[in-house]
């Protein structure tokens, strides 16, 4: 069977790239090196798991998807992925990638979810947007790996509940976990803290609602997903700021991880928004084997 | 209201650097020739046979799309992603050469600041 072998949630920040590796170092907010620092350590977290294969979660910001048909879940099937629009470059000047894709794993992963109840749409003519393609150059920057993606609808209400994210976290985990594969699977999405787009509480000097943000990743730092279930809707999510529904992906993200204290929690206080790092290891934390077998190396040369 | 032909608009001239070009120099223009050439033509991703009939824009919709009222559309409820997206596409450069990065993006924060604290209009379509 496959292993699962990191679980990888983050908040997306569509401005990193260019403000860490376009802007020149003396125009670089004062920030940069910091922000740059935090993610350099925490794609560590997803190196030390030596992934083979991608399972990645996010969702399209209506570049591909529109009011006229918007699916609520979708996975991509196709041999490859093209990603980054027309649009995210104008305004945030992101690279193209070509990603492999995993037919295999692609269909294996939708036949589970429709067998325990989850009715997703498919496509096999997808873009892949920001909300994958952070990720990527956070934590992944050679795109070199294959990806399942998986999309959810944060944006379009109404949603479903974070329960049913939450859920559907958990029958994503059990596919991979029976996937008949010797591969090692990392899982990693996207979403957001509180977050506010296009209303008065946006660019300021934090994030809409920063208690939010401190409890939402204690919350999940801790896998306590029944103070998720009952603090966490529609109405709580947008009175902390109108795209705060990007939280549920990270919701999702804990389904797959399950209730369980994560391995690694960092962040990152910027403005319009705070950034967050969370690893989990289902499988044992490969930093620890390291330290382990560095330590047993050092006893044998002292010996 | 119809908020729907309102996120259409949004959503098929952010997506394109010629409309975006023509509504930025003539709103008035463009937004007509949306009207005849885009909105009635069934879903967003530009086909040209089949048609939708009976999608139109309210006289305020029209008024704001062409005056570029990023105001009146979070008002209507058109959704603010597409909003803030094709307006920072619009005014972003020329804002941050005349008065610095993001200033633009505050003006705009500012200028929807007596909402603050209050319930926003619902983007739901």
């Amino acid at each position: 069977m496959a292993t699962l072998s990191a679980v990888l949630a983050t908040t997306h920040h569509p401005f990193f790239y260019k403000a860490t590796e376009l802007t020149p170092p003396d125009k670089q907010m004062p920030q940069a090196g910091e922000w740059k620092a935090k993610v350099e350590s925490y794609r560590e977290t997803l190196t030390a798991a030596e992934p083979e294969l991608l399972v990645m979660v996010g969702s399209d910001h209506f570049h591909q998807f529109f009011h006229d048909n918007y699916p609520t879940f979708l996975i991509g099937k196709q041999p490859r992925y093209d990603a980054t629009f027309y649009n995210e470059i104008r305004e945030f000047s992101m690279p193209t990638y070509e990603l492999e894709g995993h037919e295999e794993l692609s269909g294996f992963m939708l036949q589970g979810l429709l067998d325990r109840g989850f009715d997703f749409s498919v496509s096999n003519e997808l873009k892949i947007d920001h909300s994958i393609i952070c990720p990527i150059i956070t934590t992944r920057p050679e795109g070199d790996l294959p990806i399942v993606p998986i999309y959810t609808n944060i944006f379009a209400p109404p949603l479903p509940s974070a329960k049913r994210f939450y859920d559907l976290g958990r029958a994503i985990r059990e596919i991979i976990d029976e996937y008949p594969s010797d591969r090692r699977i990392a899982a990693i999405g996207s979403g957001h803290l509180s977050l506010e787009l296009g209303g008065p509480r946006m660019f300021g000097e934090h994030g809409p609602d920063p208690e939010w943000d401190v409890q939402a990743i204690e919350w999940l730092a801790s896998g306590d997903i029944d103070a998720i279930l009952e603090n966490v809707t529609w109405e709580s999510m947008v009175a902390a700021g109108n795209a705060t529904p990007g939280f549920l992906d990270l919701v999702l993200m804990l389904g797959i991880a399950g209730p369980e204290r994560a391995a690694y929690v960092d962040d990152l206080d910027l403005f319009h928004t705070r950034e967050m790092y969370m690893t989990w290891y289902p499988n044992g934390d490969p930093r620890e084997r390291a330290v382990e077998t560095g330590a047993a190396v050092r006893e044998e040369v002292t010996a | 209201m119809s908020k729907y032909a309102v996120n259409k608009f949004l959503f098929q001239v952010d997506r394109d650097p010629e409309l975006l070009a023509a509504y930025k120099d003539d709103s008035a223009a463009l937004v007509a020739r949306w009207e005849e050439e885009y909105m009635p033509y069934l879903g967003a991703q530009g086909q040209r046979i089949e048609r939708t009939t009976w999608l139109h824009l309210s006289d305020a919709e029209r008024r704001a799309l062409v005056e570029h009222d990023y105001v009146a559309l979070f008002e209507m409820g058109a959704h603010y992603f597409l909003t803030l997206t094709i307006f920072i596409g619009l005014y972003e450069e020329d804002y941050t050469e005349r008065s610095g990065a993001l200033s633009f993006q505050r003006e705009y924060a500012g200028k929807l600041g007596h909402w603050t604290g209050r319930d926003y209009p619902s983007v739901e379509c």
